[in-house]
């Protein structure tokens, strides 16, 4: 099940150049587990993705599918207890980052990895000004002194674009704005130049015109700066516009990854397909919503044979006894559904 | 915790790392230098406290009492301990501002002279309190799981005892008839045995604010920034829960001089000729129909000085509020 992906880089100018051959960030055949009183739920299911410098995965899927565990594992935050890593890899460099000390990975955190969340409210310490909370990061990672520290978190402030960022520095987090907090909040992942940045739903919390100045911004930092982002998201009009490659989850599992033309244009899962099609449309207006019948299974119970069998317009008996691995489907792109072949080459 | 040499744990240099930043609008100004400089949580909340009434009133009483407590001689030249019993509960006049007492002691000169120990005795066992009962909350808090268990249970032992009974215990052990401690060394037992009484309360305070407050995003983004358990203990918890700790503490002032009164008036406290407000209170209470000036002068000064306490402990808190700013 580990080495079946290749999906190679798949967006043109975003190749490998200028960066030594192997992968930045890969996760490899990733389990993990919640030990509740009520029984194990088993969130992680084999997840295998990777992300490269310059290049922005979008991690898609519903509430529960296990895209938030998945990151919250990357970066070592998991709740341990109740959650368990049960399997698998986390390759930073190459290095596997499951098997370091915990002062190695500490270190890896900001520097090689950063992390934004989706309400940034609450990501900010209500006591310290935001520029304080910037500034601290210099002094403490960097060894800065004070001014220069404040120097360089007011140049981050005013590369997201934060009007008046001299003036705003010694603002607390409650006089910003939710859009100017998220912007805050991604000038503090930025600040020790991190090679990959996670964003976990970044504007969720947002309302919509806030919400494309904010994927604008972060495609544009993340261009510029030639990070490897993964843009954790269940919002497909997010995904569009600013993701190169989609992995779309289910029940703890990639059902199917592909460029963002490929998938949209000709989805290889049902599930895919289902979630395309829920998607509300102009000229449809006025009719009832398509929506993917039924629920998601139960983690601590999933149905044998592939896990979206129950709510599949296709499903066949195959698909309630084997477990469809994730295959490659033509030359960049793989799906976890026993007839990927048929939805790809219909018409 | 300052690591500058994490920064070469990542291996590979960026081919098109931004050098230059978006131009920085006041680089370099050296006679700004100083005021440039971000001010942390400290210094906002003391420019805060500076514009407060409340804040410089209850500091200048704060101030007053701490004086007479080191330098009682500079503010009456009588006598506390010696009297004459001629003069025995002579009521106030323009001689003897607050009378004299049932042995014919000054009034004035007791109170003043009282304020050494009351003061010394409450604010160290508050500091003792907090310092103890904070630390043992934030860890209990903050760890979790069996170091929980352990200091939750080990609290609830002493949470068990009762205030007086157990003070009993410690100071008749420790004090009891026959023993010639001085007066430091009494009150350091006083101050003990308060401690060692109340520090599960602030413990459990502790405990229940940093388990709300361990919850948040920015702890979590903290950790995901890469910040190690002591920065996130020092930064991010005991400043969000630094509030509820500190209206108990200025609470406990005032609670704890009467406390020492207690335990002076069993006996087992603080003895003649040591001088407390609480010594003065318990004795006068057998004359307060034909004698209340007896019990006024003290109690007003031990009233003002835990309203001083309790006032500075608003303003303080709220200047470390940054909503309230």
């Amino acid at each position: 099940m580990s080495d079946i992906l290749v999906s190679e880089q798949s967006a043109p100018g975003f190749g490998g150049s200028g960066r030594p051959s192997g992968r930045l960030l890969e996760v490899e055949d990733l389990r993990v587990e919640f030990r509740t009183r009520d029984g194990v739920a088993k969130v992680i299911n084999g997840v295998t993705y990777h992300v490269d410098a310059g290049e922005t995965l979008a991690v898609l899927g519903e509430s529960g599918s296990g895209k938030s565990v998945t990151a919250q594992t990357i970066m070592g935050i998991l709740d341990t207890p109740p959650g368990f890593v049960t399997g698998g890899q986390v390759r930073f460099h190459g290095k596997d980052m499951l098997r370091m000390s915990a002062e190695e990975r500490r270190r890896i955190r900001g520097e090689g990895i950063a992390m934004i969340f989706q309400d940034s409210l609450s990501a900010l310490n209500p006591v310290f000004t935001v520029g304080f909370q910037i500034a601290e990061q210099f002094r403490v990672r960097r060894g800065m002194s004070r001014a220069d520290a404040k120097k360089r978190a007011i140049e981050m402030l005013d590369q997201v674009k934060i009007p008046n960022a001299k003036g705003r520095f010694s603002n607390y987090p409650h006089q910003f704005s939710g859009g100017m907090r998220q912007r805050a909040m991604i000038a503090m992942s930025l600040a020790l130049d991190p090679e990959v940045l996670i964003a976990d739903e970044p504007t969720t919390a947002l309302d919509v015109t806030v919400q494309a100045q904010i994927m604008d911004l972060l495609g544009e930092l993340q261009r510029e700066r030639r990070m490897g982002m993964i843009l954790i998201t269940h919002d497909l009009g997010v995904v569009a516009d600013v993701a190169d490659r989609i992995a779309v989850m289910y029940a703890g599992r990639i059902v199917e990854e592909a460029n963002v033309y490929e998938l949209y244009r000709k989805p290889a899962h049902p599930y895919t397909l289902g979630l395309l099609d829920s998607i509300p449309r102009m000229d449809e207006k006025g009719q009832e919503l398509r929506t993917i019948k039924g629920l998601p299974p139960n983690l601590m119970n999933i149905p044998p044979g592939c896990p979206f069998n129950p709510r599949c317009p296709m499903a066949q008996p195959v698909c309630r006894e084997k477990v469809p691995p994730l295959l490659q489907v033509g030359t960049s792109r793989a799906s976890a559904c026993h007839f990927a072949e048929e939805l790809v080459n219909r018409d | 915790m300052s690591d500058p040499s994490a920064a070469s744990l990542v291996s590979t240099p960026r081919p098109e790392q931004p050098t230059e930043f978006g131009a920085p609008t006041n680089a370099g100004l050296p006679e700004n230098a100083r005021k440039e400089k971000p001010r942390g949580l400290l210094g906002d909340a003391w420019r805060d406290l500076r514009r407060k009434p409340l804040f410089w009133i209850s500091a200048t009483f704060i101030l007053v009492f701490v004086l007479m407590a080191a330098f009682p001689s500079l503010f009456t030249s009588g006598d506390p301990v010696n009297g004459a019993l001629s003069r025995s509960r002579v009521e106030p006049s323009a001689d003897a501002w607050f009378g004299y007492d049932v042995q014919g002691r000054d009034v004035y000169a007791r109170t003043i002279y009282g304020a050494r120990a009351s003061i010394v005795v409450a604010l160290l066992s508050v500091i003792g309190t907090l310092l103890i009962g904070g630390a043992m909350g934030i860890i209990a808090g903050y760890k979790g799981g069996w170091v929980d268990g352990l200091l939750s249970r080990i609290a609830d032992i002493f949470f068990g005892l009762p205030f007086v009974l157990g003070a009993i215990v410690i100071l008749t052990t420790f004090n009891g008839a026959g023993t010639d401690n001085n007066e430091w060394q009494i009150m350091g037992l006083v101050i003990m045995s308060l401690v060692v009484l109340s520090w599960p309360v602030v413990m459990r305070l502790m405990r229940s604010s940093v388990l709300a407050t361990k919850e948040a995003d920015y702890i979590v983004a903290a950790r995901a920034l890469g910040a190690g358990s002591g920065r996130i203990i020092l930064k991010h918890l005991l400043p969000n829960c630094l509030a509820p700790l500190l209206v108990y503490g200025t609470i406990m002032v005032g609670s704890f001089i009467g406390a020492e009164a207690t335990l002076s008036f069993l006996g087992i406290g603080l003895k003649t000729p040591v001088v407390s407000w609480g010594i003065m209170i318990s004795e006068a209470q057998n004359y307060i129909r034909v004698s209340p000036f007896l019990l006024f002068f003290p109690a007003a000064f031990l009233v003002t000085a835990v309203l001083s306490f309790v006032m500075l402990g608003e303003a303080v808190r709220e200047a470390l509020d940054p909503k309230l700013r």
